[in-house]
């Protein structure tokens, strides 16, 4: 075999090594000079990140266990970019006294989960596919404790741990089953024998599951409202975007590539999960004062809507998800870094405390609110883009009532948002949040997201280049 | 450079312009120069547009220009307008005018305003130029969201919840349009070949009639929502009360008709055998607003509330009559968006006016108001006998041209609701008659009342504004009628080719 064919794994060796690098570092750093490894670590990741950009090979490795094609790389630099955008908005949290002894941890932990992500979208057999999710989940326990005085940090770590063990369990059952109905773990091969019978159904079920812990669908949803709340606000974004977007996407290519013969099989409960999915979320997200709750059941509804991009099945379906999931990335990384802003400067973390916020903080407050409508999809800003490619591929696939639920949902989505909107512009405040200026590497986080939002819409090239790819992955 | 790009343009470069003010009077300057601006440009497109007719360009659209947008789903910047776009973008540009200078004493965050206003109103130019489907729901759904922070900041009474109510069942409206669309979109290519958003192809072919009967009612009902149609038309009187001046004017102005526009355009122009057959459901419903809308008014006291049912009123003949689908009968409901459009922005400027000087819009406060403020009150005599119909002024051509329109219908159930919403013009009569008699007439009410000042510049600018375009189309209506009847042809034809059940 070719040394040269590990640059197909370019990613996940770049970001080993610099998961390694810091370790490294930190042996070499004195205590005093502890903060100097948030400087190193974000120069070196944004130079990995950098370099994921770089167009190269495509190909399988080991015998197909590892596939790399132009899709894969893409989903791989989408989640490279969202954690670059969660490392500049921890910056300043990081910087806090209480965490100068656990910089590097936070790094390694949240670098190792990534190696594990891009291992799972890359997996050609559900070998690499569950070895790349348990990386992806154990290392988040710890960081979802990693306020380990806080008793709701480390219930947060606690609860994570369980739920994905259990989880994880179960979806390992359903693959044990599609195991002894196929007699293989090759993503190719099962394509090719799976058959509508009912281990295979029995075991399909079992994998939904697994994975609707993973993704939160409604009714694998109870733990992310508790461990979003309790975990740090940068490990919640962590979670709510980046992690979640990575089982999307892995969910949608084993479901479009590894099940794509069972389609009558599990459209129908692709169908149920999304209506109860994107229901449920928004009538708890209603309800909800505390912001980090409040966005924990606003992601879950987001991952509804995901659910009408795979029952558009096809090209159109996954260029779909791709495109919103990247648009998902800048639009609720911009709220989570506004909250995480606020949060870091006066420690409000409820709704009504935002109350009156525009007076003193005008900037953040069109931050937040643009935020807001892009996750309620409204134009011309990228959430109804992507919103509207899920809903014009669902709807390709003639689920015109799916369709009309979905975007009834987003309305109702949108009152809660107009709820906290109307608390920054409208309610009124004797003592709003005092002014203040949030650390530079913040802003660069903010603007990445905001130029994110208010591009991506326009630049139809992003959508058209995620089409061209994901025609060449499924062909 | 496209007149119609630049239509749009103006609005964008105005926002950016407002947001470098340093104060409230430079934002409304601002504001003030850029609709101004806007409203010559929209002069010159109308001449443009006459021009290009008399000299014998039959297309469809005019000033048309094209620009892929996103070529895999076929997405299209699309351009172009007809004799009604070209009515509709006219009125556009005279309520906003108008709306500015109504809003001149404005000091509450002026800057954040007059951008949310100008929002508005980019969106609202967006969507009458519109011919691909995306764009237009784009401009259609931007146009929205701008109100609910113009009500909830800049309103009065219980303006959050009003805000909250109207945003969200205009939404809800959006929501089975995009089903309206997205079905059109799919439907666009029976006989195979791409699939497309524009309006101009698919009206080309026809939408296989199954299809069309399960999408008529998500895009019609869709675009009824914000046309105040029956039973969905309960956003409308609590928003418009709520809303400040300038915002009232706007939307009972002018975005309302992007409701009626749409009905016909989106719904009724791309699935006619779908919309004759269901037309009888709509056309019952329409005839209950008209008749529901005026009754509500006589009893309101509220001047907002009176004309916001008016409204409701109003716009149900605007329905009422694109369903009968005849020549006579559409010219006439576009007539009625028009003249009505005018008229209530008139109407809620001066109610705003009012206000400003007496602080109530309760009508059992006020009286003999003609003494004090004459100028106002004149304006608002003559915004009254529009609204009811008398000759000479814009609401008599409309209201005429829709009833013989509908009378043209030889049978009885439309010659029955004909008569029915025909009545509707003497209950008007009564509320308007009411109002001015309580309101301008008799003793001075209230005696506080004796020292109010009449209009200053400003307010004189954007009522008159508004007049005189209502005497204009009363006095000459035929260019307009005429301009819009060729613009009309087409879809009547289209709808004329399927044979009534």
């Amino acid at each position: 075999m070719d040394l040269g064919q590990f640059i197909l794994m370019r990613h996940e060796l770049l970001l080993t090594v610099a998961a390694l690098a810091i370790l490294v570092a930190e042996i070499f750093t004195s205590e005093k000079n502890k903060s100097k490894l948030i400087n190193f670590a974000l120069v070196l990741f944004a130079l990995v990140t950098f370099i994921g950009f770089i167009p190269g090979e495509t190909g399988n490795l080991f015998g197909g266990s590892f596939q790399s094609s132009q899709l894969t790389v893409f989903m791989k630099n989408v989640l490279n970019l969202a954690v670059l955008i969660v490392f500049l908005q921890a910056e300043g949290w990081l910087r806090k006294p209480e965490n100068a002894d656990k910089i590097s941890e936070y790094f390694i932990l949240t670098l190792s989960t990534l190696i594990g992500m891009n291992f799972m979208v890359s997996a050609g057999d559900f070998l690499i596919f569950y070895i790349g999710l348990e990386t992806a989940t154990i290392p988040i326990a710890g960081l979802a404790a990693f306020d380990k005085y806080k008793s709701e940090s480390a219930e947060a770590g606690i609860k994570l741990i369980l739920s994905s063990a259990l989880s994880s369990g179960i979806l390992l059952f359903g693959l044990s089953m599609i195991y002894g109905a196929t007699g293989s773990i090759y993503f190719a091969d099962i394509a090719t024998k799976v058959a509508p019978n009912a281990l295979i159904a029995l075991g399909f079920v079992f994998f939904v599951s697994g994975m609707g812990f993973k993704i939160s669908l409604v009714p694998f949803h109870f733990w992310t409202a508790d461990v979003y709340e309790g975990a740090p606000i940068n490990v919640t974004s962590y979670l709510s975007v980046v992690s979640k977007g990575a089982a999307a996407f892995i969910f949608t290519i084993v479901l479009f590539t590894v099940f794509k013969n069972i389609v009558e099989l599990w459209k129908p409960m692709i169908y149920t999960l999304a209506i109860a999915t994107m229901t449920i979320g928004n009538l708890f997200a209603m309800r909800q004062n505390n912001i980090k709750r409040f966005l924990a059941f606003s992601s879950i509804a987001q991952a509804g809507f995901i659910l009408l991009g795979i029952l558009g099945a096809g090209e159109l379906g996954m260029t779909a998800i791709v495109y919103f999931v990247l648009v998902y990335v800048f639009t609720n990384l911009g709220a989570f870094g506004v909250v995480a802003a606020i949060h870091n400067a006066s420690g409000v973390e409820t709704i009504s405390g935002y109350n009156g916020l525009y007076q003193t903080n005008p900037k953040l407050s069109w931050l937040m609110t643009i935020s807001l409508f892009s996750l309620a999809g409204i134009p011309p800003i990228a959430g109804f883009f992507g919103k509207f490619f899920l809903f014009t591929a669902a709807a390709g696939s003639g689920y015109y009532i799916l369709v009309l639920i979905a975007v009834l949902n987003a309305t109702i989505s949108l009152y809660y948002y107009l709820l906290v909107i109307k608390a920054i512009f409208i309610e009124k405040n004797e003592q709003p949040i005092p002014e203040f200026r949030s650390s530079n590497s913040m802003r660069i986080a903010l603007v990445m997201c905001i130029t994110g939002v208010l591009v991506t819409g326009f630049a139809s090239g992003v959508f058209e280049y995620i089409r061209s790819i994901s025609k060449l992955f499924l062909n | 450079m496209n007149i119609l790009t630049l239509l749009v343009l103006i609005p964008v470069l105005t926002m950016v312009v407002v947001l470098f003010t340093k104060d409230y009077k430079g934002a409304r300057l601002a504001s003030a120069i850029g609709m101004g601006i806007e409203l010559i440009a929209t002069v010159y497109l109308v001449l443009a547009y006459l021009a290009a007719r008399k000299t014998g360009m039959m297309h469809e659209m005019l000033f048309t220009s094209d620009f892929m947008w996103y070529p895999s789903l076929n997405i299209h910047f699309a351009f172009g307008v007809d004799g009604i776009a070209v009515a509709m973008i006219g009125l556009t540009s005279i309520v906003i005018f108008a709306g500015i200078f109504a809003s001149w004493e404005l000091q509450f965050l002026t800057k954040e305003f007059f951008v949310s206003l100008i929002l508005l109103v980019t969106a609202v130019y967006g969507f009458f130029i519109s011919l691909d489907l995306f764009t237009m729901f784009l401009f259609y759904e931007l146009a929205l969201i701008p109100m609910y922070l113009l009500i909830g900041l800049w309103g009065t009474g219980p303006k959050e919840k009003s805000a909250m109510k109207l945003t969200l069942m205009l939404m809800a409206g959006s929501a089975l349009i995009m089903v309206g669309i997205l079905g059109l979109y799919y439907n666009s290519a029976p006989g195979g070949g791409p699939l497309t958003f524009n309006i101009i192809e698919i009206s080309k072919i026809s939408i296989p009639v199954a299809a069309q009967r399960f999408f008529f009612p998500f895009a019609f009902v869709g675009f009824g929502i914000l046309g105040a149609l029956f039973p969905f038309h309960t956003w409308s009187p609590d928003g418009h009360a709520s809303a400040p001046t300038a915002v009232s004017m706007l939307h009972a102005g002018v975005l309302m008709k992007l409701g009626g526009y749409g009905c016909f355009r989106v719904a009724m122009f791309l699935m006619p055998q779908a919309a004759q057959e269901m037309a009888w459901i709509f056309i019952i419903l329409t005839t209950i607003s008209v008749v529901y809308g005026a009754f509500s008014a006589i009893w309101q006291t509220d001047l907002k509330f009176i004309n916001a049912y008016s409204s409701v009123s109003h716009c149900g003949l605007v329905i009422f009559a694109l369903l009968m689908m005849n020549e006579t009968a559409m010219d006439g409901a576009i007539l009625q968006m028009i003249s009505h459009g005018l008229m209530t922005a008139l109407f809620f400027a001066l109610i705003g006016m009012i206000y400003g000087r007496t602080h109530t819009r309760d009508i059992r406060q006020m009286g003999g108001l003609m003494k004090v403020i004459p100028f106002l009150a004149v304006v608002y005599m003559i915004a009254g006998f529009a609204s009811l119909g008398l000759p000479g002024l814009s609401g008599f051509v409309a209201e005429m041209t829709v009833f013989v329109g509908s009378f043209q219908h030889q049978d009885m159930f439309h010659r029955v609701v004909t008569v029915i919403v025909a009545s509707s013009i003497v209950i008007t009569a009564v509320y308007i008659l009411k109002v001015v008699g309580v309101l301008l007439l008799g003793p001075l009410k209230d005696q506080h009342h004796a020292d109010l000042e009449d209009a200053k510049w400003y307010e004189k600018l954007s009522t008159v504004t508004l007049v005189l375009a209502v005497a204009a189309i009363g006095i000459a209506p035929l260019w307009l009628s005429d301009t819009i009847v060729a613009s009309l042809k087409p879809i009547v034809a289209r709808l004329a080719m399927v044979i009534p059940f």
